[in-house]
Order: C-alpha cells, then sequence, then structure tokens
C-alpha cells in the first residue's frame, strides 16, 4: 500500500526549466505548489565550480550531468516493421536529472520560432495548394499564433538575461539583427556576446555570398544582469564549458540562476529530490486527477494528493506518464486515429567543416556564441521550386574546443597513427564548422508507445520511439547543406568538408535533444492532447508543458518557444484556479 | 598523503581504490611507469603488455611528441576499465539481447571491462595463430595489419565483433590522449601540447576579441600545474 501524504493545491511532475516557471507564477498567486524531481538537488555552488566542472572526460563523454540509462531508457527503431531495442547508453540525445533539468546544461541558443510556423498547415496550403504536403505528414497548426505569446516570450527573454540583436522592433527593421523575426516589442535585454575569431570569419564570408548574418541571441549575459525577479547573473568569460555542463559563473540562464533564488524562499512552495513520478492518479470518472504516485529514494511508493497536476518532465518523458496512467487515448498508426504519443518529431541537422589557416583559438566560446543566418528558415524563401516543406538556420557557433569531442578533421586525414597525430595537431586551432538546424515535420510513422519487452528499475514498460528521417526533411536538410558549403567556401583559403545528413535516422551520434510531439496542443480533440492553453481535454486539472506540445518542430532551438508557452499557459492557469473547468469547450 | 589535495581530486575524479604507486606514477608524470613493477587496477599483466603495445602504435612517439604508451594512456584505461565506466554502471543492461541495426547502437551484453577482457584474449590468440607471437611480440607493421584487421572486422574474437572491440579501444585512447591528466592519461599535457589546448581555463573574456593571437598562459589540469611543464605548442618554438 502506498503511503499517502497530505495535499497539495498544485503538484508538479519534475523540477527543471518549466516547472520552475509555472511554480514561480502559481505561487506568487497564492497556491500551494509541490515540485517532485526524480534526479538530485544542485547548485553553482558547490556542483558546477570551476574547479571541477571542466571536465570533458566525466561530464560529457561519460555523460554524468545527464539522465542515466541504467534506470530509465527508451527502445528505438526506424519502423514499425522492425524489433525496437533499448538505446543502453545516451546518444543522439541527453534528457536531464536534477533539479534545474537540461536548463543546467543547455547551450542558451535561445530563438523565437517565426510567425508562420504556428500556422504551418494554413499557410502552407494558401500560398502553395493542399497538393504540396505530403499525405502521411501529419501537419498542423498550432491553435496559438505569434502575437498572442509575443509578450510571453518577451518575459522568458528578460528572465533570462538575452544577449541579442534585435532584427524588426514593431515591424521597423533594425540593421545588424535577424531580418527575419517576427516582430517584438522591445530589443533583447543585453547587446550580443562579444565575437569569436571563427564567427567573424563566418560573419565576412555570409555577407560576401549575399546573406544577412546577424549574431545568434544568446542565454549567456554578456553583461551583469539583474532579472525582472531580481536575481543577478555574472557576465559570461566565454570559458568554453557550457553546454554539457553546469555554468560555475552564474552566467548561463538555468532555474537556477533566474527563479530558485526568488522562488525558494517562498513559504508556498516546496520540492522534493529522488522522488520519481510513475503515475497520474484519476479518480473513478476517470476524469479528475486526484493527485500522482511516485517511488522514493528508498523504493518507497507514494501518493501525493492534489487539485491539479502539471507534467513538467521534458518531452518523452511526460508522453511516457500519460500512456502508463491510461489517460487520453494513445495513437494508433494503423487508423491514425488516437492522440497519446502521435507527431514526435526531432530536428534534422548536419555541418560543413572548415579548414584555413587563421588561428581561431577555439575554445574560447559560450555555448549560444554564434553568427547565422536566416535565409532558408521556415517559409522565408520560396518553397514552389523545390518541393519540401521547412527549413532552417545556419549558423557557426563556437561553444568551446574541448579537445576529445570538439576537434575537426579533413575527410582524408588518417583516422590513427602517425597521420592522425599531425592532423590534429595543424587543424585543432584553425578548423571550425558550420551547422545547419532543420525543421522536422510529424509523420503518420513517427510516434511514441509503450514498449512490449522491455522494462525499467521501476517495473514500468519503457517508452518505445519509432522515428525515421522522411524523403522531405533530407531534401530541406541537403538544401541547407549545400547554402551552408557556399557559406564555408567564401572562407579565404578554405576546403571544407560537406556532411549532409543521410538516413536512416541513428540513436548513436549526438544529435540535439529537440525531442517534440506526443501530446500536442491544437483546437481539435481528435489531433491534439491538450488545448491551446496546454491543458488536457480529457483531464482538465491536468496540464503538459515542454515541447511534448509541438505538433511538429520548428527550425530552431525549442527553448525559447517553450518558455513563451510556459508564461502563456501558466495565466491560463491563473484563470483556472479562480473558477476550475475545461478553458476550451468543443 | 591524504593532505595532499591533488591526491584527493585525483581519487575523487577517478573513482576507483589503487595502489599509492600507481597514483603517484599517473599524476607526477615520471617514475616507474604503471607496467613496471606496481600492479595494474584492471589489466593482468599480459593484458598491459597488449595495451602498451596497441597504444604505441595508435598514436606513435615521433617529432610532434610523445606516443599513446608514453603520455600515460595505459594507465589512464586501466584505471578507466577499474572504475564504474568499466563496470558499464549507467547503461541499460538489461536483456533480452537480439541483434539489431548499427542505428540502433550497442546491444552487447558485455560490460566495457568485459569487452576488453574477451578481446585482448583473441587478438593474442590471433596472433599466435598468424604470427606465433602474442601482439607484443610482433613487429610493427604486423601490429600495423593487426590493427587494421581488427578496425576491419576481420578478425574473429569470439562473440565480440572485432570492429567493436577496435572503436571502443580508439575511442578510450583518444580520450586518454586528450582528457583532463588528473585521470593518469595526457602524461605532462602530451595531448593538449599536441594541439595546442591550454586546459580548464576560466575565463578569456579579455583575448577573445585577440584575433589570430596565440594563447600565451601555462597549460593547465584540474589538479593544477604539473612542474616543468613547457608552454609552447608542440612544434612551436616557445
Ligand atoms: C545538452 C543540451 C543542450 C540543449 N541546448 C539547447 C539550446 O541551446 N537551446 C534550446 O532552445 N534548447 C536546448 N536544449 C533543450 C532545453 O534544455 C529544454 O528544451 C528545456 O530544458 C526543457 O524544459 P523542460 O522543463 O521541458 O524539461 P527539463 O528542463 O529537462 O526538466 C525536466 C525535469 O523533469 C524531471 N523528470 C523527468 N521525469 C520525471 C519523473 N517521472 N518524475 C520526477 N521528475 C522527472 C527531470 O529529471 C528533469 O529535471 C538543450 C538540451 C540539452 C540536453
Ligand atoms: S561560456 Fe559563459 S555562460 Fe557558458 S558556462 Fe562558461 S561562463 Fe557560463
Amino acid at each position: 500500500m502506498a503511503r499517502r501524504m497530505p495535499p497539495v493545491d498544485v503538484v508538479l511532475v519534475g523540477f527543471g526549466w518549466t516547472a520552475s516557471i509555472i511554480a514561480q507564477e502559481l505561487t506568487d498567486a497564492g497556491v500551494q505548489v509541490l515540485a517532485l524531481e526524480r534526479g538530485a538537488w544542485r547548485d553553482t555552488v558547490p556542483d558546477f565550480a570551476t574547479d571541477h566542472i571542466q571536465d570533458e572526460l566525466r561530464y560529457a563523454v561519460r555523460k554524468q550531468i545527464f539522465e542515466s540509462p541504467e534506470r530509465e531508457t527508451l527502445t528505438f527503431r526506424n519502423n514499425a516493421s522492425q524489433t525496437a531495442l533499448p538505446m543502453r547508453h545516451l546518444g543522439s540525445f541527453m534528457p536531464a536529472a536534477g533539479v534545474g533539468g537540461a536548463g543546467v546544461h543547455w547551450n542558451g541558443q535561445c530563438w523565437r520560432f517565426l510567425p508562420q510556423d504556428f500556422v504551418i498547415r494554413s499557410h502552407t496550403e494558401q500560398r502553395y495548394g493542399k497538393g504540396f504536403i505530403p499525405a502521411d505528414m501529419n501537419l498542423q497548426d498550432w491553435g496559438v499564433t505569434y502575437e498572442e505569446l509575443e509578450p510571453h516570450y518577451d518575459r522568458f527573454e528578460y528572465l533570462c538575461g538575452i544577449s541579442g540583436q534585435a532584427g524588426n522592433v514593431n515591424g521597423q527593421l533594425v540593421a545588424g539583427g535577424n531580418p527575419f523575426e517576427g516582430p517584438r516589442k522591445r530589443g533583447y535585454p543585453l547587446p550580443p556576446l562579444e565575437r569569436s575569431a571563427s564567427t567573424v570569419l563566418f560573419d565576412k564570408a555570409a555577407r560576401e555570398v549575399g546573406f544577412n548574418p546577424f549574431p545568434c541571441p544568446a542565454a549567456n549575459a554578456s553583461r551583469p544582469y539583474r532579472n525582472p525577479l531580481g536575481v543577478q547573473m555574472g557576465q559570461c568569460t566565454y570559458c568554453g564549458y557550457c553546454e554539457w555542463f553546469g555554468c560555475g559563473n552564474y552566467s548561463k540562464a538555468s532555474p537556477q540562476t533566474t527563479i530558485l533564488p526568488v522562488l525558494l524562499r517562498k513559504d508556498n512552495f516546496h520540492f522534493r529530490t529522488h522522488c520519481n513520478v510513475t503515475r497520474v492518479n484519476t479518480d473513478s470518472t476517470g476524469k479528475r486527477a486526484t493527485g500522482v504516485t511516485y517511488v522514493d529514494v528508498e523504493g518507497n511508493q507514494i501518493e501525493q494528493p492534489a487539485q491539479m497536476v502539471v507534467l513538467c518532465a521534458f518531452a518523452q518523458h511526460n508522453v511516457h506518464l500519460l500512456l502508463l496512467s491510461k489517460i487520453g487515448q494513445p495513437y494508433d498508426p494503423v487508423s491514425n486515429t488516437g492522440v497519446v504519443g502521435r507527431n514526435y518529431a526531432y530536428q534534422i541537422t548536419s555541418s560543413v567543416d572548415v579548414f584555413q589557416k587563421e588561428r581561431l583559438n577555439p575554445f574560447m566560446g559560450a555555448g549560444a556564441l554564434g553568427q547565422a543566418i536566416d535565409e532558408f528558415n521556415g517559409d522565408n524563401f520560396d518553397h514552389g521550386p523545390h518541393g519540401f516543406v521547412g527549413g532552417g538556420y545556419i549558423a557557426l557557433w563556437n561553444t568551446g574546443g574541448r579537445p576529445i569531442l570538439q576537434h575537426y578533421l579533413p575527410q582524408d586525414a588518417p583516422k590513427w597513427g602517425a597521420g592522425w597525430k599531425k592532423a590534429m595537431h595543424e587543424n585543432y586551432l584553425t578548423a571550425c564548422s558550420i551547422a545547419t538546424h532543420g525543421s522536422v515535420m510529424s509523420y503518420r510513422t513517427s510516434y511514441l508507445d509503450l514498449d512490449p519487452t522491455w522494462r525499467d528499475v521501476y517495473g514500468n514498460p519503457l517508452l518505445r520511439l519509432t522515428f525515421d528521417f522522411q524523403p522531405n526533411e533530407l531534401k530541406m536538410s541537403g538544401f541547407l547543406t549545400d547554402k551552408a558549403a557556399q557559406i564555408g567556401r567564401a572562407i579565404p583559403g578554405a576546403s571544407i568538408h560537406e556532411k549532409k545528413r543521410q538516413g536512416p535516422y541513428s540513436i548513436v551520434p549526438y544529435q540535439t535533444t529537440h525531442n517534440t510531439g506526443g501530446a500536442v496542443m491544437g483546437d481539435d480533440p481528435k489531433t491534439s492532447v491538450v488545448n491551446r492553453y496546454l491543458q488536457s481535454w480529457d483531464v482538465p486539472n491536468l496540464w503538459v508543458m515542454g515541447a511534448s506540445v509541438f505538433p511538429q518542430n520548428a527550425g530552431y532551438n525549442p527553448t525559447g518557444t517553450v518558455g513563451a508557452l510556459t508564461y502563456w499557459s501558466a495565466e491560463a492557469m491563473k484563470r483556472y484556479l479562480k473558477n476550475p473547468g475545461p478553458l476550451v469547450t468543443t | 598523503m591524504n593532505h595532499d589535495p591533488a591526491r584527493r581530486d585525483f581519487l575523487r575524479l577517478v573513482g576507483v581504490t589503487v595502489p599509492a604507486g600507481m597514483v603517484l606514477c599517473a599524476c607526477g608524470g615520471s617514475g616507474t611507469d604503471a607496467h613496471g613493477g606496481t600492479a595494474n587496477a584492471f589489466f593482468a599483466p599480459g593484458e598491459m603488455d597488449f595495451i602498451q603495445a596497441a597504444t604505441a602504435r595508435l598514436i606513435p612517439t615521433d617529432a610532434l611528441g610523445p606516443g599513446g604508451d608514453k603520455a600515460g594512456i595505459p594507465t589512464f584505461l586501466d584505471l578507466q576499465l577499474a572504475g564504474p565506466y568499466g563496470r558499464a554502471e549507467r547503461w541499460y543492461m538489461q536483456g533480452p539481447w537480439p541483434t539489431g541495426i548499427d542505428g540502433q547502437g550497442y546491444q552487447l551484453r558485455f560490460t566495457p571491462a568485459q569487452l576488453y577482457r574477451q578481446a585482448i584474449a583473441g587478438i593474442d590468440k590471433h596472433c599466435r595463430g598468424k604470427y606465433q607471437q602474442p601482439f607484443v611480440g610482433l613487429t610493427g607493421e604486423q601490429q600495423d595489419e593487426v590493427l587494421r584487421a581488427l578496425e576491419g572486422g576481420k578478425v574473429d574474437l569470439g562473440d565480440v565483433p572485432s570492429k567493436t572491440f577496435f572503436n571502443l579501444l580508439w575511442q578510450n585512447t583518444q580520450e586518454g590522449f586528450l582528457a583532463d591528466p588528473a585521470y593518469g592519461g595526457n602524461r605532462d599535457f602530451a595531448g593538449w601540447k599536441l594541439v595546442g589546448f591550454p586546459g580548464p581555463r576560466y575565463n578569456y573574456v579579455r583575448e577573445i576579441g585577440e584575433y589570430g593571437k596565440p594563447y600565451q598562459q601555462p597549460y593547465v589540469s584540474l589538479i593544477g600545474r604539473a612542474p616543468g611543464t613547457a608552454l609552447a605548442h608542440a612544434g612551436e618554438a616557445s
């Protein structure tokens, strides 16, 4: 029998980025909030202190800062005719475990999606006709617009102290910024980061080719910054141990550096670590959540009653919990019905390595230090002649020069031996790499469900991922890579290695932790799990945060949009708390 | 000894209990080689012979600097395999164990430590069959020939695909060359000097805008600056 804890108003599953925002907002609204986090407590001091965090082997190679697959992983296959097998160690993506979630070890590349991204189906049909969309592509409008989200993007950017250059303020183009971005009400809170040698090379080359490069928006503070909650951040030192590490300098925006100092002082907020939630409990009608059940560090099953439950456990974990809890109709790929697990999507990336003679000192960098072009993102260009949907940005990121994982060698360099050694010697300080970061649409054949064979440490079935890159994405990514190569070739004295992404999708090499979908938002309960406020259609006192609600993925990193949606949803929750019930009726 | 912060940090980093002589050897960057008399944490003596020889071929000593064996990589591998990594402590290791496609990743029931043990025995057997000598007794060219055969998946190592072992060995060898010297490899910053990486420096606010300029500060490790360390990028005049 599970032990029962005293009830709370709101229980949050997970204590990462989205949970921290919701906790801050709802405690301000006067309710009791409890966050349950499966991982450990961690903070800038002592956990990210520079005397030990700058350890590539421990954190980036052995991946000790991430989720441990030994406890929980997923199984993977490219398509339904294969048997999915467990991801036995982390590869393609690396979910977080511990307070702060992936906010601790993200890069801080903090983008807004384009206005058209939120209405992609109606926009595409209108501009190119219905026939332009492949039959098996589950393209969907979001149910929320860029204009509605703009104030919430702004809140997240000012919370984090984003360093960047606005490109469009109230419809007025601003020189030096991204001319393609949606209109913003005001500029970024901080000026862009310093440029590194390699981003200067990219900038010059991109201009030469005729593009409009701009500094990427960065959650690495270019100056000391005090955010609207009164929390102070320090200036980024370009230490180069940023993504895949915690920041020892209070410079990278994370829950710890932006919210927790205020939140943890509140009497109506509590959190418990080492508590792994395994079920959302519902009453006999199945229409009301009564709380959650979790397993504590000693293996005890504990029931936590609550008036309202918010899933903040990261993309695939939210979906896993919904499936385990039997909330919402699971997706069936054969009949294309059901919603939970439907529309899983990801990111498609590729790169062009550049070899030239100028010394670049790649080890001086920051997680979101980069120059980019946005000419080929979303629908910023005419897709008519190309025959694919979607796009992405092209950027030169200079995140660091950690020597085990961050070095580039020419294609013809020997793999080992004296030739390898010579190539390392000649290229480490001078090579750089241009990245493409492409959208992935949702398809009938890309989904999440429960695995029939393998189980986690709690005895629950693992989540099963069925996913592959489709011809639309491979074509789009190839197009982007060719554009990136054009920029690479314009760098003086450069020889390049064009690394196009090839199918099938492999779970082995790291790509991005930008998993999306599975509990998507929308206007129609037949094709979405949550309404436009991220409230469950089936269980109105249950809410789902994070990228699991993206109907498909756009050509940007997700967290700017995740943050904006979280604030948008928090406003709706405040209305709900005054007058509980579904906020959208069908 | 217990008050020596470098030693304490080293033990914390490596996460394994090892004989004191070993630790000294790993940190000091000189003195007795792990192979020469002190007990190994994981490898049996014959296994260590293979590791010494193989890492010396994978990263040979030449005009650019020390090779893998001299850079402490055998010590690094020995400690890694004796520790949590060797035991695959963070890997999902529950069966069943069907074979999959490449894109599904590692699906063998061996931990890294078990994989090395099984593979090294198989390689020596292969060498005795083909050259009437264990790996360590072969000429450099013959050793390269064996390494290439492993890399190509052409050596029968029982349940271990030879390509899987080669890839792991080469990955771990690079780690030993380029990880912080606190882990026993990258001795005297051999790997970092080869490429010009200064180590875990913390503040580049001033230098990041000095385009094209060499970074001048000495090499540094998480456990400090080894005495007598040259400042120059290998192959450059200081
Ligand atoms: C290496 C890396 C780099 C990234 N870089 C970028 C970037 O540059 N730009 C960008 O936009 N995005 C980036 N991201 C993604 C970004 O970090 C996420 O979008 C963001 O953190 C999502 O917030 P979240 O609250 O949904 O999840 P998280 O912040 O990850 O929080 C989820 C929390 O829930 C906990 N949890 C999970 N399951 C349970 C359970 N059953 N019970 C209790 N607790 C549970 C987890 O332990 C975790 O702490 C990156 C991610 C990674 C891993
Ligand atoms: S690069 Fe800047 S933001 Fe990133 S960890 Fe270092 S100091 Fe922090």
